[in-house]
């Protein structure tokens, strides 16, 4: 637990966060490891967790009949995996395969849900880290959608 | 500002600037399905080409037309002058047919040069996005060349899927330094890659340099240039040490005919290399 809770303190997701609540959400926090070519997630099942990233590189996508699986985005170490579980109907939009051997906590969504409706300035230093996330994927997915490199621009 | 060093100015070409010289066509490289270079070597006396990272030249396809190019190639090796292309358009598509042996004109060199001086003693971060690598790669090699001068090098570069990764080679070799970072990412990609996949600005949060000691130099299309000095400044680098380097359409080439002109400066001669905080201003005017 000790550790966990050193570990959770460290991810660049939690910087800043009252130790307080640190010890809070190891309740919630659990080890977990895959292997190369392993699904962390599956497009349309239940969002219950999402993952720290302590090591590796995992490759988000979705699989498109005919062209196969289209790559969405890579994530690593000191990076944060999905945020379906915030977002009724709580299930996964798209795929994640570790690409290498991958090291990460994950966090249980509901049991941290939980916490959040118990504890508004929990929920709301949660939601503060998540919504940095969201505008900064959002920004980075229209720059993907111009196509900047291509012959139009 | 960026100034090219007395040293590197062409005594030839700047008394006679907008007399093109003949090259002949040592080799004609395909990068890519798009993108070529070619090496030169000028036919006539001399066989040297002294240059600084960050110049261009205009390059004439006899009976087609004259286009800006920046040069790609070593500036150390100086009897091969090498430049990369993307064939978007009448000019370009010409100049992808040459051959071995055929000839094309040179002017130049012209514009500014990378701070690659100002840089010494500080972390180097370069940015490249496409056929941006390409005015970036003589950096590269002065920086390798004089490794102890400098601290930490990272590349970040993108690039539109993995078949259009320019220079796959070189890159190779760099990458197996280790005094050498490089961080390439791809806008999209299927199969069997396993890097990264995801904008090019994604890689500047978790690259390794000193946001306080560094030089930044960002080379892509302007957006691109655009987001990359938002993230950069998010790490709290200043903008007095990023530079940029701009692109407009040229004619002359040396601050004559005003066809490069943005804002109140000329690219061909007050760049194409500047301090991002130069022409900060000048970056998100819409009508410019
Ligand atoms: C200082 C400077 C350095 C440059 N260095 C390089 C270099 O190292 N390598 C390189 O490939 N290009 C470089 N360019 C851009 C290059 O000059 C243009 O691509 C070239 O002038 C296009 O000429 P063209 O006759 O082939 O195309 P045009 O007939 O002029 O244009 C054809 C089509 O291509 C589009 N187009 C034009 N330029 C670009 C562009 N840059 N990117 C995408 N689409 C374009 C036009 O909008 C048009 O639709 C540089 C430009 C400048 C100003
Ligand atoms: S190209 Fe003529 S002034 Fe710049």
């Amino acid at each position: 637990m000790e550790n966990l809770e050193r570990v959770l303190s460290e991810h660049p997701f939690f910087a800043g966060l009252q130790p307080e609540y640190i010890k809070l959400l190891v309740g919630c926090a659990s080890n977990v490891a895959f292997k190369p070519g392993e699904f962390i997630l599956r497009e349309g099942e239940p969002a219950e967790s999402f993952y720290l990233i302590r090591h590796g590189k995992v490759m988000i996508e979705t699989f498109v009949a005919g062209k196969g699986s289209i790559m969405i985005r890579t994530r690593e170490a000191g990076e944060i995996l999905g945020w379906s579980w915030l977002v009724p109907p709580y299930k996964w939009h798209f795929d994640a395969r570790a690409l290498e051997v991958t090291r990460a906590i994950a966090l249980d969504g509901k049991c941290l849900r939980g916490k959040c409706d118990e504890d508004y300035r929990l929920g709301y230093e949660i939601m503060k880290r998540f919504n940095a996330i969201i505008a900064e994927r959002l920004e980075a997915t229209r720059l993907q959608l111009m196509d900047i490199y291509g012959d139009h621009v | 500002m960026a100034t090219m060093s007395d040293s590197k100015t062409n005594e030839i070409n700047l008394t006679e600037p907008m007399i093109t010289r003949p090259f002949r066509v040592n080799r004609a490289i395909k990068d890519t399905h798009d993108t070529f270079s070619l090496e030169l070597t000028p036919s006539g006396n001399s066989n040297k080409f002294d240059f600084a990272p960050g110049q261009f030249n205009m390059l004439y396809v006899f009976g087609v037309g004259e286009v800006p190019i920046s040069i790609s190639g070593d500036p150390a090796k100086q009897s091969k002058l090498v430049h990369t292309t993307r064939a978007v358009g009448n000019v370009t598509k010409a100049m992808n047919k040459l051959k071995a042996g055929d000839t094309l004109g040179v002017r130049g060199p012209f514009g500014t040069a990378w701070p690659v001086k100002e840089a010494e003693g500080e972390d180097v971060v370069l940015v490249a996005g496409g056929i941006g690598l390409a005015p970036l790669r003589p950096v590269i090699y002065h920086l390798l060349a004089n490794r102890g001068q400098y601290g930490k090098i990272a590349l970040l570069y993108g690039a539109r899927t993995p078949e259009d990764i320019l220079f796959q080679k070189t890159l190779e070799k760099w990458r197996s330094r280790f005094d050498f970072e490089m961080y390439i990412t791809v806008d999209r990609a299927t199969g069997n890659w396993k890097g990264n996949v995801g904008v090019v600005t994604q890689l500047i949060p978790r690259s390794p340099f000193d946001p306080l000691n560094c030089v930044a130099m960002i080379c892509g299309p302007e957006i691109m240039m655009r987001f990359t000095v938002l993230e950069l400044e998010k790490r709290g680098v200043t903008t007095n040490k990023i530079y940029v380097s701009m692109e407009r359409n040229m004619k002359c080439g040396i601050g004559l005919c005003g066809h490069c002109q943005l804002g109140r400066t000329f690219i061909c001669k007050d760049g194409a290399v500047y301090p991002y905080s130069q022409i900060a201003d000048l970056f998100t005017k819409r009508e410019l």
